[in-house]
């Protein structure tokens, strides 16, 4: 221990060094997508103007007269938010069970979900599509996003609570039913407050995982319930190389998602590595 | 009201049979202490009376009514956890208040109840912290207040003390047991601590496997212990047992004398052995007695001033009157 903790000052400089190097190869792909967009398309490609260029908005600009960013991007917002309530009102009362009435099968239970994110989506490609446009149709309404969002995320979700849940000591929730509270109660009264960190956390990744998720929302919607992975998809530039129009657009997407997740790092922080040391 | 029936309960988990058939009364107003090395069934039986855990088999009722199948709010009892079991997010009021609440009770009465059980608890002071800033034995008194304001019909408490330092330990039993005899309710006490059963219980409940091994109270069972289990459980230190010729002579396969009632001289005594280790109270000295023939160590118990050296020789008088006397399977005859 006392090796680990008495480093000496090389070592901190070399993993300070290593550690901006990874920030850095992490940030940069952001950082030049947020550059492009500031260059015309014409500009964007030249290499004489790689970090000298004269800055313009009209990406901005284009994006929010001609293509609709607000409608995409309040899409994003509803079916983001809904599907990460929706996932987290399932999810909780599942991790509940889990938790605090294993059975012998509650192992397998837990394996299965995650199992079913092993499926590639790819495989079921075009049930979904044939089901939800043909038979149900459902097809591009908010509805199917947002039940999608909450399937693909619920296993991740049940899994982070469940991990949360198995921290809170198991009297207390028998100290809850020997006060006289059902099961909603024990949830609501003594779960969720003593959960509330890790509830948080959850909802916080959940939340980013929807947002960023492109393989159904492109497939699964034209216009109604487009979200701005759709409009990436749809700047991707069949007509040819627009990657100033294409960077702004992807940087106006990913904006909010940054923005919130640099507000609550610390929360995603202590979601991640939650019960990783004990 | 609150006597507490048992009636041929068995509890298992998968093939594991923890409690074989079991039926004990517990009678209203009683302190039954249930006590048992640890792993004997002894919480299992206390969860299965909260309705914390199933039972295999048969039936749990409570003042006359089968509560089996009822959940463990609505059986009319409280527990004291080991662990305390406070809600750390609300503060001690809250904590206290808490059942009120779930039971509906208006908040002047919760305040009035919350009051009375800080004052009796001394907790006047502590009603807006948190259960974190609070010690050990402060926890477990507001898990006591918790639990009187609910008024039950009994208390069960799942070893209460064993998470407390030796000096608090003394005081809380003290005041579980004066709280007994304010409000005359039935109580339950699991514990694995043979001193606590003795001192706090009206009846206590030896418990070896899921088996009960004797029922009665400290003196009965210290008088009269059944069989070489609840002997050599009860009474510290452990009860002295002889086999062999000397049994024989007293007529008994073993015989058990307590440390207290054999008396140690330098001269005269019918056993002779040499001390080893003597451990000094104060009060009373405890002496280890080797080479005597009759067992690889003797305990005795003398006054404290009574001081022989390592190595010395001593002779050993056992009281007639109040030798334990048990068959070969180890059941007093």
């Amino acid at each position: 221990m006392a090796i680990v903790a008495h480093s000496s000052k090389s070592g901190r400089v070399t993993r300070a060094t290593f550690a901006w190097i990874v920030g850095l190869l992490f940030f940069f792909p952001i950082f030049w997508m947020i550059l492009t967009s500031f260059k015309t398309d014409a500009d964007a490609v030249k290499p004489e103007f790689l970090f000298f260029f004269t800055p313009t908005l009209d990406n901005y600009a284009n994006m929010t007269e001609n293509y609709d960013y607000w409608r995409f991007a309040k899409n994003s917002v509803i079916t983001a938010v809904f599907a990460t309530v929706f996932t987290l009102f399932v999810g909780i009362p599942c991790a509940y069970a889990m938790a605090f009435n294993p059975s012998r099968h509650t192992k397998d239970v837990l394996m299965w979900m995650l199992s079913t994110k092993m499926l590639p989506a790819a495989g079921v490609l075009y049930p979904m599509t044939f089901l939800t446009k043909n038979v149900l149709g459902i097809f591009d309404t908010h509805f199917l996003v947002i039940l999608v969002l909450s399937l693909i995320n619920l296993p991740i979700v049940v899994w982070m609570l469940f991990t949360y849940f198995k921290e809170i000591p198991k009297e207390i929730i028998e100290a809850g039913k020997m006060d006289g509270v059902d099961t909603w109660g024990e949830i609501k009264e003594i779960l969720i407050p003593l959960a509330w960190g890790g509830i948080a956390s959850t909802a916080l990744l959940c939340f980013i995982f929807c947002w960023n998720e492109a393989y159904w929302t492109v497939r699964l919607t034209t216009t109604e319930a487009a979200t701005l992975s759709k409009l990436i998809e749809g700047n991707r530039a069949p007509e040819g190389l627009f990657f100033g129009r294409l960077s702004a657009v992807s940087a106006a997407a990913v904006g909010p998602i940054i923005v919130l997740g640099w507000f609550c790092q610390k929360q995603l922080v202590q979601g991640l590595t939650f019960g990783a040391v004990k | 009201m609150g006597q507490i029936v048992l009636e041929n309960v068995t509890k298992s988990f998968g093939d594991t049979q923890v409690i074989p058939p079991l039926n004990l009364t517990i009678e209203d107003g009683e302190f039954a202490v249930f006590v048992g090395p640890s792993g004997c069934g002894k919480s299992t039986l206390l969860r299965i009376i909260a309705g914390l855990e199933d039972t295999t088999s048969g039936k749990v009722v409570i003042d006359g009514e089968d509560m089996t199948e009822i959940s463990p709010s609505k059986r009319g009892l409280a527990m004291v956890f080991q662990t305390y079991a406070l809600y750390p997010h609300m503060t001690v009021r809250k904590n206290i208040a808490f059942p009120m609440r779930m039971a509906g009770m208006s908040e002047d009465e919760q305040n009035k109840k919350i009051e009375a059980a800080a004052k009796s608890l001394n907790l006047t002071d502590y009603l807006d912290r948190k259960p974190g800033q609070l010690s050990g034995g402060q926890r477990q008194r507001v898990a006591i207040g918790r639990a009187i304001v609910r008024d039950p019909s009994a208390f069960l408490f799942d070893e209460p003390l064993s998470n407390l330092d030796a000096a608090l330990r003394v005081g809380m039993r003290l005041e579980i047991s004066e709280m007994h005899e304010r409000l005359q309710t039935t109580m339950i006490y699991v514990t694995h601590d043979q001193i606590e059963a003795m001192t706090m219980a009206n009846k206590i409940v030896v418990l070896r496997a899921g088996n009960i091994e004797q029922v009665g109270s400290p003196l009965d069972l210290y008088r009269e212990p059944q069989n070489l289990f609840v002997a050599g459980f009860i009474g510290s230190p452990k009860m002295n047992f002889i086999t062999g010729e000397e049994a024989s002579k007293h007529g008994c396969h073993t015989m058990g004398v307590r440390p207290e009632h054999i008396e140690v001289s330098s001269s005269t005594g019918p056993w002779v052995g040499k001390v080893g280790v003597s451990e000094h109270l104060g009060s009373d000295t405890f002496f280890h007695i080797h080479d005597t023939g009759l067992a690889d160590v003797l305990t005795v118990r003398a006054g404290g001033e009574v001081g022989f050296r390592a190595g010395d020789t001593v002779h050993l008088t056992p009281r007639d009157d109040v030798i334990h006397k048990f068959d070969a399977q180890g059941l007093r005859t």
